[in-house]
């Protein structure tokens, strides 16, 4: 299959390039990039004009709930959302059931992904750092990455125990694969559904207080300069104090990174109070100035990654009082809307800067193969309208689940299309 | 909107005393008798005739205030909701000849709910009714004792009345309201 | 005048002239209370469910008295145990309740924001009748009408509301309601039963009743639960009792008489002694009463709008 990129604006963090180009692929592969190309017979030509040809984007924090909870969501329906959102790929957290927590459940998910949409999204396991996702004993990490896992985590809990937490950065340093934190403190946290504070006391809600997330940053820190060869990575990182550690561990010359989703950038802890469970995530949503503090850090660089912690859940799940509703939201479909809405628009990043958090360093952090767009390559690109104006409307998500706070939004910019692994799929 | 002034504060005063006397000579006295007026303007009216009637007899009758609002028949069809007071009847009302005191009889809808709400109370000897004005166009078979005036009016006017408790001055008016007018007023 | 919403959610957001219109009607409920016949039809033919996944007694019989006082036809549907380990979820009871045509539900359960769920998925009007550690709005507005018709306004009335703050929803109602109507209000209880930022709610926080009961005409003293010391929030009853149980040897250092509430049920001397909860300053049995007739004119006023 032939297809002629025409007139879209290239931006490729990894080779610097940003400008407008008409760009020729072959059964996958770029074969030409330049000024202006003519369209040959049987050639499809795209019309991108006033669009953007990027590196296509990976979500690091993704839950496909299979194998175990097929009823939320299932590698299939996960990447056709993935895809409709503008993903190439993504990485599934262990909490399955099992947990992917052993080679043969690791290799299933990793191949289970090339086998549904095409292929045309890649599905990157995360495993649990520790058996069973218990916190007690290290899991084979070393099959593990054999197997296709690209980082180790406890994703959905925390790993508490510090002599484990040291074990696991030590033991996966060999590795050069991360170590990704879920960070709470989860003795402060029991009853916990919102952000301990005025909103929560003003509802009577059990609060989460957002030191569980500091304090367990700070001792991850504390254990991080003590194994300096380690990658600890912060999952979904939500306050701005936990922002402040992380900032001061980079500034010593820790390997430490973190990654912000959407929502933590995006809305409020004020979204509670009409008790609507959509509302309902962990980390839970924070205050003004946490989203602030969020959009500061993905200014100067403390926040590497932008991942949506995508957590789907039925509505019967859902559709129940707020205390015994089930954390987490669906983001894959709202991410880059959001991104493009909030931070491009906004300006409080440039589209060079949301593509390296959406694309460049997801990858080099998880020690993934570069996306080069050049000619001779497969192409891996993920096309964005930052221009197009649209709602969200979750009855039409690709997901299996429909549970985000952002229905009815009105949202400037989204993606429109991804190419990867030869396949090509255009809103 | 066209008004006339059919009973000015000479004439409203002469009204209240004449109703004064036929309550007394009506029931030979004023023994057992207690008056009970509807708010708002039953209230007033209510009171003028006691005060009139310890006048004429040398003797004080207790005067109560019924508030209706709860027995309303039209209560849930209404876009507003009328302000609910309360219901001031300090003393029994049974084995009372209860006057029961009102300013306009028209579709005689108000005193049901008002006998309702009596007889939730107590069991009265015997209940009279007295209205300053009775306009017509009863839907209720409602009959008043004691009339201050018959007004024939058609369904196009409004009757007015006015107290100095409330308003400027004591006096009745005939209101011709067009039909557009009344609909939107309703 | 009429209320802005369909239901009674809570306290937190109403004007003070819906709050002020509540309580008038109330007024008009509490003379019919003292009639040889208590009941008023202008609730007749109405349906009203009593919705109780938590076990109150009391609430449940003002409620119903409230409701039979004005015509409704009453249904109870109580259960102790949460209807989800039975399998059904709320949303599936009230569903499946509605189904019978009723036209209005008071729900008590556990979970705050339950009432607002409910609002979400019956067609009925909802009237909250305590949700988790949320809030109680009949009960706010019973300590209310209480504490107007005792000092005529409550414009400066200097309320402190005594206990375990957290996990109070009369606390919570107290709060915005008196603090809406202009009153002083202040909290006082052991730091770990206070919850955080609530300064932000208006109020002042202490956590000395020495401290604070020269300062106030109403202490309102909540219930301690027993539970909250096996969480490890305060660490014995009797040490609780000597440091925040409300005497007479207490409120004695006070200048002038201190009036003393509770919602109930009391753990006589406990947070309350025995002495003070029967003397002539309690208003407590008048809160009782006057729940009734705070109720009536609740279900009156949201039952006969369209």
């Amino acid at each position: 299959m032939k297809l002629l990129l025409k007139g879209g604006r290239l931006v490729d963090p990894v080779s610097g390039r940003d400008e407008v180009v008409d760009i020729q692929i072959v059964d996958g592969t770029i074969e030409r990039i330049a000024a202006a190309i003519t369209a040959s017979g049987g050639v499809k030509e795209i019309d991108l004009r006033g669009k953007i040809v990027a590196p296509g984007f990976i979500d690091m924090h993704v839950h496909l709930r299979e194998p175990g909870y097929e009823h939320k969501e299932t590698i299939e329906s996960g990447c056709s959302s993935a895809a409709a959102g503008g993903f190439t790929a993504v990485c599934c957290m262990p909490n399955t059931n099992p947990a992917i927590d052993d080679e043969s459940v690791a290799r299933y998910v990793h191949e289970k992904g090339k086998a549904v949409c095409d292929g045309i999204v890649d599905v990157f396991p995360i495993a649990a750092a520790t058996k069973g996702r218990k916190g007690e004993e290290l899991s084979p990490m070393a099959e593990l990455v054999q197997a296709g896992a690209v980082g180790f985590s406890d994703d959905g809990a925390p790993i508490s125990s510090p002599e484990i937490m040291r074990r696991a950065l030590e033991y996966s340093s060999m590795y050069g694969v991360p170590v990704i934190q879920h960070a709470e403190e989860a003795s402060m946290t029991r009853d916990g559904c919102m952000n301990e504070g005025a909103m929560a006391t003003r509802l009577g809600m059990p609060g989460i207080p957002p030191i569980a997330e500091e304090l367990m940053i700070a001792r991850d820190v504390i254990l991080l300069r003590y194994t300096p060869k380690a990658r600890y990575h912060v999952a979904h990182v939500s306050t701005r104090n936990a922002l402040d550690h992380i900032r001061k561990a980079k500034l010593e010359g820790l390997n430490v990174t973190c990654e912000v989703t959407p929502h933590h950038f995006t809305i409020t802890e004020e979204m509670v109070s009409g008790f609507d469970t959509n509302t309902k995530m962990n980390p839970p949503l924070r205050t003004k100035d946490d989203v602030a503090a969020m959009k500061q850090g993905l200014q100067d660089g403390t926040i590497d990654v932008i991942a949506t912690d995508h957590a789907p859940h039925t509505i019967d799940e859902k559709e129940v009082e707020y205390t015994t509703a089930p954390f987490g939201i669906v983001g894959l479909e709202t991410a880059v809307g959001l991104c493009l809405t909030e931070l491009v628009d906004k300006k409080v990043l440039t589209i060079v800067q949301l593509i390296q958090k959406l694309s460049t360093n997801p990858r080099r952090l998880l020690s993934l193969p570069e996306i080069h767009i050049k000619e001779g390559e497969m192409a891996n690109l993920t096309l964005l309208d930052p221009g197009l104006e649209w709602t969200v409307k979750t009855a039409e998500f690709h997901s299996k689940s429909k549970n985000s706070p952002f229905d009815g939004f009105r949202l400037k910019g989204r993606a429109t299309g991804i190419i990867n692994n030869g396949k090509v799929l255009l809103a | 909107m066209n008004k006339s002034k059919t009973i000015d504060s000479e004439n409203f005063r002469r009204t209240v005393n004449r109703l004064a006397h036929e309550i007394v000579e009506r029931n030979i006295g004023t023994d057992n008798l207690v008056i009970v007026g509807i708010r708002t303007r039953g209230e007033y009216l209510a009171r003028r005739l006691a005060k009139k009637i310890e006048e004429i007899e040398g003797k004080s009758v207790q005067v109560g205030i019924l508030d209706i609002t709860l027995y309303r028949d039209d209560l849930r069809g209404r876009l507003d909701q009328p302000q609910l007071k309360s219901t001031e009847i300090l003393f029994d009302i049974t084995g009372k000849v209860v006057v029961l005191v009102d300013d306009v009889l028209f579709t005689g809808r108000t005193v049901r709910s008002a006998l309702n709400a009596l007889t939730d109370l107590g069991r009265p000897a015997l209940i009279e009714l007295l209205v300053l004005i009775d306009r017509g166009h009863r839907e209720l078979p409602i009959k008043a004792d004691f009339v201050g005036k018959s007004i024939p009016t058609s369904f196009k006017q409004e009757i007015k009345v006015m107290m100095t408790e409330t308003d400027s001055e004591d006096s009745v008016y005939v209101l011709d309201v067009a039909e557009e007018e009344k609909e939107t007023r309703q | 005048m009429k209320l802005t919403s369909r239901h009674l959610l809570g306290l937190d957001g109403m004007a003070k002239e819906e709050l002020a219109l509540i309580l008038d009607t109330a007024v008009s409920f509490r003379e019919v209370l003292d009639r040889p016949i208590k009941k008023v039809p202008p609730l007749q033919g109405k349906t009203v469910v009593n919705l109780f996944f938590e076990s109150s007694t009391r609430t449940r019989i003002s409620f119903e008295l409230a409701e039979r006082r004005l015509s409704a036809d009453v249904v109870n549907f109580t259960t102790a145990a949460s209807s989800v380990s039975k399998g059904e979820t709320l949303k599936d009871t009230a569903r499946n309740i509605e189904a019978m045509k009723i036209d209005m539900v008071v729900i008590r359960h556990a979970a705050p924001g339950s009432a607002h769920f409910l609002t979400r998925v019956v067609d009925a009007n909802v009237i909250n009748a305590g949700d988790g550690t949320h809030e109680h709005p009949t009960q706010g507005l019973l300590d209310m009408y209480t504490l107007r018709e005792k000092f005529g306004t409550l414009e400066g009335l200097r309320v402190c509301i005594v206990g375990d703050i957290s996990h109070s929803r009369v606390a919570r109602s107290n709060i915005f309601g008196l603090t809406t109507m202009g009153a002083k209000v202040s909290v006082c209880g052991p730091a770990t039963l206070i919850p955080k930022d609530i300064e932000q709610l208006g109020v002042k926080v202490y956590h000395r009743l020495d401290g604070i009961i020269p300062e106030v005409d109403v202490l309102n003293v909540l219930r301690i639960q027993l539970e909250r010391q096996k969480s490890g929030l305060f660490p014995s009853l009797r040490e609780y009792h000597r440091f925040f149980g409300v005497t007479k040897e207490k409120v004695s250092k006070a200048p002038k008489p201190i009036t003393i509430m509770h919602p109930g049920p009391i753990n006589r001397d406990v947070e309350l002694s025995a002495d003070l909860a029967d003397s002539e300053h309690s208003v407590i049995l008048q809160q009782v009463t006057n729940g009734v007739a705070i109720r009536m004119a609740v279900l009156y006023l949201l039952g006969t709008t369209n």
